[in-house]
């Protein structure tokens, strides 16, 4: 059965497009048939940290306004079989399109594919309300910080308020060294606070910079501590339970460092 | 093992301090409750309240908080107030 997955934060910058690519990304690799649409009308950005900027002929917008077919706006990723992306409008504003109009789209491209991912706009406005309409489910991706946290549970209220019931949650960019002296919220201080599943943890990786760079997402680098954790989480969304990602942690030299002295003294 | 340098200082974690914060933040965040409601709620509280007796308008406290929720499940908004009395009227009944 095909499922539309809504990749929503509230708080712009907390990681929905690097997310939304890496889950693309990760599930084609996993062998499913993905389209990842970039639902950010007007702020394009799902083509390039997907590396597909050059190839974006037609867009969403298009297709829903009939000026082409769906299978000629979608563009083949050729680094990975059964990957597409449908890209946003960049010249357009979000009111261009209605929720109806996305639902419809969305219907269509269940008929094609295994998994739809939707990279949803930043704030709670016409564009979220869009992006969420046709969705089946919804991820909400955060970051340890007050303010993305604090968006984060605006979104879930609006999500549940929107029937869709039970988000998951991604917590991005932690890290290890900084949770453990108690300087940043762990994940046991965020679900408390927002009260829903946890879908998984990507650890603050420089490898995410370097992979948008180049715009090859981390989910098939091997060396990639965040890329781990996408595919962990991919394997999740396919229904195989895999245990949550041991944050690696960066204070291990000096604890080590520090125990060498305590025998010495 | 104790915090050797934690010993020295007597600042909370500063992810406690934000866990705090985001909790009561939200509990007005979830409600939905406006300064101006609040402030309404506040008249409409004193107006019925001043009909029975007499209170210390000053030193009132009408607030927003959370408590445990019955089920112990989580917390609940809880609307509190603390209104001081100075008299009860003398003409009741």
């Amino acid at each position: 059965m095909s499922e539309v997955i809504v990749v929503t934060s509230g708080k712009g910058g907390v990681g929905k497009t690097t997310t939304s690519a890496n889950l693309g990304a990760g599930l084609a690799v996993a062998g499913k048939r993905v389209a990842v649409v970039d639902a950010d009308i007007g702020l394009r950005n799902l083509d390039v940290v997907l590396g597909l900027e050059n190839r974006v002929v037609y867009n969403l917008i298009d297709v829903i306004e009939g000026n082409c077919r769906l299978k000629n706006a979608l563009i083949k990723d050729k680094r990975y079989e059964n990957l597409y992306l449908l890209p946003a409008a960049q010249t357009r504003d979000k009111d261009a399109v209605s929720p109806e109009q996305m639902q419809k789209l969305c219907e269509n491209l269940k008929e094609e594919f295994d998994y739809v991912i939707l990279d949803c706009p930043a704030g709670i406005e016409q564009g979220f309300k869009n992006a969420i309409a046709g969705a089946d489910k919804a991820i909400v991706v955060t970051t340890p910080e007050v303010s993305a946290v604090r968006d984060a549970d605006r979104i879930i209220g609006l999500l549940e308020a929107n029937e869709l019931k039970n988000p998951q949650l991604i917590l991005n960019r932690i890290r290890a060294d900084m949770v453990k002296r108690g300087d940043m919220m762990s994940l046991e201080d965020v679900t408390e606070i927002l009260a829903i599943k946890t879908l998984g943890i990507v650890p603050d990786d420089e490898s995410i910079v370097v992979s948008s760079n180049r715009g090859e997402p981390a989910v098939t680098d091997e060396n990639s501590k965040a890329g781990q954790a996408y595919r962990n989480i991919t394997q999740r969304i396919i229904g195989n339970n895999v245990p949550l990602l041991e944050l690696e942690d960066n204070e291990k030299f000096m604890d080590k460092l520090k125990k060498l002295f305590r025998f010495g003294n | 093992m104790l915090d050797f340098f934690g010993l020295f200082s007597n600042k909370r974690q500063s992810s406690k301090v934000a866990v705090d914060r985001l909790k009561l933040v939200l509990v007005h965040d979830r409600v939905n409750c406006s300064t101006q409601v609040l402030e309404m709620l506040k008249t409409d509280i004193i107006r019925v309240i001043s009909n029975y007796m007499e209170i210390d308008e000053e030193e009132l406290d009408i607030k927003i908080t959370q408590t445990e929720s019955e089920d112990k499940k989580g917390s609940v908004p809880m609307l509190y107030a603390n209104i001081p009395i100075k008299s009860m009227h003398k003409n009741q009944g």
